[in-house]
């Protein structure tokens, strides 16, 4: 399914101004607060009216201004899981799991109750109140309400984003599971970008109303414009080899070896791997007695020098990119250059765990 | 027991006990959809105007009883504007009838009620609501399953609110319906009566204990209930 987005919408002080077509799979609407991002994604849901728009998934017409066309919510179809679960404190788990199912249309093929239940591991919580769950019990559940509507697309604000690191991560697994088992189209809110690297097909990055940059994620989250200089990153698809006894996971990727602090993925699976630019070290030669135990070998494609003492260099590591934040003034000593071979380290310790995801990006656009 | 209770009262005043029982329930319960509606309309909608309908809903707290008594004499009597025509069209007369002491206290007795649903409404987070509508619930059933559901305590303390007020209610009443034994005679207006004739003031005291019975006992059930419901609907 692809969604069309057209939506110009003016706020005081603020317009939001996109068009675009997504493909299938995971769209993340990635930017910092304020950019526009939760306007858009009321706009599909019919929570919010535009003063101007198009919205379609693929002929199904949501909003046409033009021809004073404007579906109500409930008519939608749409699972919204929204930051802060918003799950009936007067309905057990059960019932707010089947709630949207009362309303479904009768030809619809809504997901099986027990399969979700057992997908997102929340049968112990079926005879339960909400004001009783943890916050990550809750966005659970509200997942699997939004999956049980029978929904044509499952949209979400920002659903980690009320959660401490732990519950990310107990919670991000179940999105990658939508992508890959369920195979329903995601709309998915997020400032991180390591949200972003482990669920995305397609990157829709926004700044102030206006899209910055579209495209996969390893393409946006190195594009300083789409990101910014600070967190440029890299997303290598990489495929777990073995866990070793003392703590870390060995990889292999297009670019190289790596390992990694132990990932949750076992032996086989193919998972990504994001890499912040600020964390890679460059070096012209091969470098012999250093700690960090990942170097990968690649020639320079771009540098690109910032507004600041920083650049950008990109390699080309076999068929993967990886970006480097390094000083200009390194760039200049060590004479870098466009088609020159170099060297670039990564500490081990320096991505992050939830950087880390199951990988099945491309398989929702196939 | 009973019989010794049925006895404490004489004939006249249990006919105003039960006819205020009864007028008041009834005055409760007709009020009550509109009570909602249009708590509903004053805590969610915005339009033009809106000040001017709380102001209207209200006026009956702040009026003399006796002036909205007046008022529904021109309204709704007999020959009133709106009374002629309930008369020739549908038969309904309220005049000098209970139903007419009914549509009194349901008319002094609705701002206390508006207000404490309206109160509960605003506190029902319309985000719940929003949710509910991106699940396929139309207005209508995002209200039937969700908004009711959660004003439920509300509901029902203002419901014994109004009750409480009916039972007590005398100047609109007696000016509408006049006060009528067996027919518009409800206990304050039984306790006037009998305070205008030499000797009635044990009458008149026996009711005032009921009278302070049926209120306590409303407001104490209110309590309860209300919180029972909450505790339900909270779900914790």
């Amino acid at each position: 399914m692809t969604l069309q987005l057209s939506v110009r919408h003016r706020f005081p002080g603020f317009t939001l101004d996109v068009d675009v077509t997504t493909p299938p799979g995971v769209t993340v609407l990635f930017g910092p607060s304020g950019s526009g991002k939760t306007t858009l994604i009321n706009a599909v849901a019919g929570l919010l009216r535009p003063d101007h728009g198009r919205i379609a998934a693929d002929d199904f017409m949501l909003l046409d201004t033009g021809a004073q066309r404007f579906l109500p919510p409930h008519r939608r179809r749409i699972g919204y899981v929204f930051q802060e679960g918003r799950l009936f404190p007067h309905l057990t788990v059960r019932q707010n799991l089947l709630y949207g199912r009362w309303f479904a249309p009768r030809d619809a093929q809504p997901e099986n109750l027990d399969r979700v239940v057992d997908m997102l591991g929340i049968a112990p919580l079926l005879s339960r109140r909400p004001g009783a769950l943890s916050g990550g019990e809750k966005q659970r559940v509200a997942i699997g309400r939004a999956l049980l509507s029978a929904p044509r697309m499952i949209l979400a604000d920002e659903p980690l984003a009320a959660l401490d690191e732990a519950r990310k991560a107990e919670i991000l697994p179940y999105f990658e599971r939508l992508r890959d088992e369920v195979s329903i189209p995601i709309l998915y809110v997020s400032h991180s970008s390591a949200e972003v690297a482990r669920l995305a097909t397609t990157v829709i990055a926004l700044r102030e109303g206006r899209v910055a940059a579209m495209g996969p994620p390893e393409q946006v989250l190195s594009d300083v414009a789409a990101v910014g200089a600070r967190e440029v990153a890299s997303v290598l698809r990489a495929r777990v080899v073995a866990h070793h006894a003392d703590g870390l996971s060995e990889l292999t990727t297009a670019a190289g070896p790596l390992h990694l602090p132990r990932v949750s993925a076992a032996p086989g699976t193919v998972i990504r791997v994001q890499i912040m630019a600020s964390e890679v070290i460059l070096a012209r030669e091969a470098p012999i007695g250093l700690s960090a135990l990942n170097i990968l070998r690649g020639t320079i494609v771009e540098i690109q020098p910032g507004k600041g003492p920083a650049a950008r260099v990109v390699l080309a590591c076999g068929e993967e990119r990886l970006a480097a934040r390094v000083t200009q003034r390194a760039v200049a000593a060590l004479g870098l250059k466009p088609g020159q071979t170099c060297h670039a380290i990564v500490k081990s310790v320096a991505v992050a765990p939830e950087a880390v995801g199951h990988g099945q990006r491309h398989q929702a656009s196939e | 027991m009973w019989s010794d209770w049925a006895n404490w009262l004489g004939p006249a005043e249990w006919q105003a006990v039960r006819l205020s029982i009864r007028v008041s329930f009834w005055a409760t319960l007709a009020s009550l959809p509109l009570g909602i509606f249009v708590a509903y309309v004053l805590a969610r909608w915005e339009f033009p105007g809106k000040q001017v309908l709380n102001g209207i809903v209200h006026l009956p707290l702040i009026l003399p009883p006796v002036v909205t008594g007046y008022l529904l004499l021109i309204v709704l009597g007999r020959r009133g504007y709106v009374g002629q025509f309930l008369d020739q069209w549908f038969g309904i007369v309220f005049s000098f009838r209970w139903t007419g002491a009914a549509v009194a206290a349901a008319v002094m007795a609705f701002p206390l009620m508006v207000r404490a649903i309206r109160l509960a409404i605003e506190a029902v987070d319309p985000k719940l609501e929003a949710a509910a509508s991106t699940l396929g619930a139309s207005r209508m059933w995002v209200f039937l399953t969700i908004t009711l559901p959660l004003i439920l305590p509300g509901i029902i303390a203002g419901a014994i609110l109004a009750f409480a007020k009916a039972i007590g209610e005398f100047g609109a009443t007696i000016t509408f319906v006049s006060n009528i034994p067996g027919q518009t005679q409800i206990i304050p207006s039984a306790i006037y009566a009998f305070l205008q004739v030499p000797g009635g003031q044990e009458a008149a005291s026996r009711l005032v204990i009921i009278a302070i019975v049926i209120a306590m006992a409303a407001l104490l059930l209110s309590e309860f209930v209300a919180r029972r419901v909450a505790r339900l609907v909270a779900g914790s």
